[in-house]
């Protein structure tokens, strides 16, 4: 770590109503992975957009190279050497890699844009930074890894002193976290500022060299990441222990009914001849790679997607699911991985989305019945705990655990029993993760059976009663609880043809 | 997961194809079987005043649509631009005609009354943010009702071409020994080269096409959305006063409170040539091939004995395959 960089010294914010930053403090150091850590609502995102200028400080002082500043825009704190790299990836998906990287200050000739300029400008920059993109495909048909590494790019490109990565890892793959790795690794030799906002209390162990903690828009304290423990930052973050030991066996009795069995599914090229058993009251964990299928498969199943072949059976009964409407009837609920684009409707209130899957029982008539809408609505939030002021309260200003929440409550009101749980934790604190597992444990032991995808493996192996591991679209593994381990699952994970 | 991993867009792996966009070459192929079903079914048809006739009424709609297609491209509409194109023909008749001053005076007044609608969306839909459909749906009425108020009601007959006055129209279209030489696709021509370059080529036309794409992230970028999204309704406006001298050129008199209507050509000119709805992609040259589209239908179809209602149905049933082939391409893709 080198000499201090940036400093940013009782901040305080508030918005009508809510004090957002209560005299917050943090320092970042040069060749530093500096984590900023907090449930969901503590303040971090707050933090950020008021030193990159989109909101302005009621009080205190941010010192950048030994200067006090204020910038008014993040155009300023970008020129000046401030960049993040944000959670929703920022892109253009109909311009090209080159052209995402350097809009707002294109190469030109005379009044034209010099896009041959630009694209070799973008190689070089891969090329430094030891990553292989064509500068030249538009910026929709990457991976979002990738488009995850052309933010990098364009953030290396504005002559970054500190970069501000904004919960990275959420969407990526293990191989594809170990790239950005590198990638903040070479950044913290460069002497570069680097400012870590993650759930993921592994990786803050790998990668971070402090840690600052935040709780309710105030300031926690600062910790040596290697002289301090998980307990110890989560602890800070919440108050309680709440971290669990992976699952040792499984709770399932053998001889459990099977309430769904799927045989030889094939659907495009991403699920191929897909097998599995799931049986009542069992927690079956798929697992895999970004890209293995897991969610294809489910959503064929689910009948999002089109099915080539293959059979499947609820409780015995050979069914037909064309589309998500057969599989409802059938008693399949499925919470996406994408919540906003799929899971609920983020301009409705709890309550309306707490019964949209299940209107039907909740009208008088031809109208909806609100009173019968707001019980049900209110039983769940009772019985989940969801945080929200009242049912009438909007989804989109809950906090992504709650969010997650009312998509199970739209299902439970269903009273569907096979329940397709995909990255049921992504994007969700820890307080609010510890929450969601301990439900789901809860819910089978209820006689519910989840089926749950998780790219995360502490996740599946704290979870999981049995595990299925897919790789391109086949099944490559299927493991009890107690034989499972990170290497075997990882084995199984890589197993190509 | 999986979801995010994208498939290349392209559907063929020829890169001449792929360079021109597949909706192009459908569309191109669309217009020769047109021309080819017209010529055949109607020997009337394979006459010259056909192919003059044709062009004629393209002047307007391509200005319009190569005008449109800005909105468009960023994710907005501008239904203003047919009551708007009549508005500016009546304004600058008005002037030429009852108010006797210079033609020249007049296709300026024309230009400004464009213009100053551009303005007017522009401050409605980019400034203050209304939805495009509402604030040009607004517009639109204005300006029906403005061109009215102005003329006093009255239709407005631009000089003819025999006048020394109506010389604008051989911009349009010039006799050379008898024969009409249909000179103004020279000047669409012109309007493509220049708006594609403005489009593809400049930081304007990037950005427009950024802002399409994801308002938020491009505005994020440090890019004045405001600045670019007023900008795409400006150059609407600019063009549907070029439509309105083009609509003057064309027609021997302007009936006020007409024009609506016009602006659907327009668009479905655009839609046709590939541009989407949603913003973020567009070409003006396929706008231009949209545009043919709808006048080599307009124009062939009652040549075939297939009178206005025909069109009408013909002409709609066009614009749904057109959308339906990049609904379907789209799918596909993902």
């Amino acid at each position: 770590m080198g000499e201090v960089i940036l400093t940013m010294n009782g901040i305080d914010k508030s918005f009508p109503g809510v004090h957002a930053l209560d005299h917050v403090n943090l320092e970042v150091r040069k060749g530093e992975v500096h984590a900023l850590m907090g449930e969901n609502g503590a303040g971090k995102s707050t933090l950020m957009k008021v030193l990159t200028g989109i909101y302005s400080k009621d009080e205190g002082t941010i010192t950048y190279e030994g200067k006090e500043v204020e910038f008014s825009n993040p155009r300023d704190a970008q020129a000046a050497g401030i960049v993040i790299v944000h959670q929703e990836l920022n892109m253009m998906n109909h311009l090209t890699v080159a052209q995402n990287i350097f809009i707002g200050r294109e190469s030109m000739s005379g009044k034209l844009i010099n896009d041959k300029k630009m694209n070799e400008e973008a190689e070089k920059l891969f090329q430094k930074l030891n990553i292989q993109i064509d500068p030249t495909e538009k910026m929709g048909n990457l991976t979002v890894g990738k488009q995850q590494m052309c933010e990098i790019a364009k953030a290396i490109s504005h002559d970054a002193k500190v970069i501000i990565f904004d919960e990275p890892s959420a969407a990526l793959t293990e191989a594809e976290i170990e790239e950005l790795f590198k990638i903040i690794r070479d950044l913290r030799e460069k002497q570069l500022g680097i400012v870590y906002i993650s759930h993921r209390m592994d990786e803050i162990k790998v990668i971070t060299d402090r840690v600052t903690v935040m709780r309710d828009g105030g300031y926690v304290g600062t910790l040596i990441t290697k002289d301090s423990t998980k307990d110890d930052i989560i602890n800070m973050m919440v108050g309680r222990v709440i971290y669990e030991d992976p699952k040792t066996q499984s709770n399932v009795a053998k001889d459990a009914p099977v309430v769904l069995k799927v045989e030889h599914l094939n659907a495009g090229k991403m699920v191929r001849d897909v097998s599995f058993e799931l049986r009542k009251g069992e927690i079956l964990g798929f697992s895999g790679l970004m890209g293995a299928g897991r969610t294809e498969t489910a959503r064929a199943l689910f009948g999002a997607d089109p099915v080539d072949s293959g059979e499947v059976y609820v409780n015995g009964q050979k069914v037909t699911i064309k589309n998500p409407m057969d599989a409802v009837k059938c008693g399949i609920g499925y919470l996406s991985e994408d919540r906003k684009r799929f899971g609920i409707v983020v301009q409705k209130t709890v309550a309306e989305n707490s019964t949209m899957a299940d209107l039907d029982h909740y009208m008088s008539g031809i109208f909806i019945n609100k009173k019968k809408e707001n019980e049900v609505a209110q039983k769940y939030v009772d019985s989940l705990k969801t945080k929200t002021p009242s049912v009438d309260q909007l989804v989109v200003n809950l906090s992504g655990g709650n969010q997650q929440k009312v998509v199970i409550a739209k299902w439970l009101v269903r009273n569907c029993d096979i329940l397709i749980f995909d990255e049921p934790t992504r994007g969700i604190d820890v307080g609010a993760k510890s929450e969601i597992y301990h439900l789901m444990n809860e819910l089978v032991a209820e006689g519910k059976s989840i089926i749950m995808i998780s790219s995360e493996m502490t996740e599946i192996l704290r979870m999981s009663d049995r595990i299925v591991v897919m790789c391109e679209g086949r099944k490559t593994g299927e493991m009890d609880i107690s034989e499972a381990t990170q290497e075997n699952i990882m084995h199984a994970a890589t197993l190509r043809d | 997961m999986g979801n995010n991993e994208k498939k290349g867009n392209a559907l063929t792996n020829n890169p001449l194809v792929n360079a021109i966009g597949t909706q192009k070459i459908v569309v191109v192929l669309v217009i020769i079987l047109l021309a080819i079903l017209f010529s055949v079914m109607s020997p009337a048809f394979r006459q010259y005043s056909t192919v003059v006739s044709i062009f004629d009424y393209s002047y307007y709609i391509s200005f319009m649509a190569i005008g449109v297609t800005f909105p468009l491209i960023t994710g907005g509409v501008d239904l203003s631009i047919g009551t708007g194109m009549v508005s500016a023909g009546l304004v600058g008749g008005y002037l030429v005609t009852f108010k006797g001053m210079p033609t020249a005076v007049g296709m300026l007044a024309a230009l400004c009354v464009g213009l100053l609608l551009g303005c007017f969306n522009a401050f409605l839909a980019a400034k203050l943010e209304l939805p495009p459909f509402i604030a040009t749906l607004g517009s639109m009425m204005v300006a029906r009702g403005i061109g009215s108020i102005i003329t006093g009601g009255m239709a407005v007959t631009w000089p003819p071409s025999s006048d020394p006055s109506g010389w604008f129209r051989s911009i349009f279209k010039i006799s050379v020994g008898g024969l009409n030489l249909p000179i103004g696709f020279l000047l669409v021509i012109i309007a493509v080269i220049v708006m594609s370059t403005v489009l593809n080529k400049t930081r304007p036309g990037r950005y427009i096409i950024a802002l399409g794409s994801n308002k938020e992230a491009t505005r994020l970028s440090g890019i004045n959305v405001v600045k670019w999204q007023s900008l795409a309704y400006l150059i609407s406006g600019l063009f549907t006063g070029l439509a309105g001298i083009a609509y003057a050129a064309t027609f021997q008199t302007i009936a006020p409170g007409t024009g609506a209507g016009l602006e659907l050509d327009a668009i479905a000119g655009a839609i046709i040539g590939g541009t989407s709805m949603n913003g973020g992609y567009g070409t003006i040259v396929g706008t231009l091939l949209g545009v043919f589209v709808m006048s080599l239908l307009k124009t062939g179809l009652p040549f075939i004995g297939l009178q206005a209602n025909w069109q009408q149905i013909i002409t709609g049933l066009v614009l749904i395959v057109a959308v339906l082939i990049d609904v379907i391409k789209n799918a596909k893709r993902a």
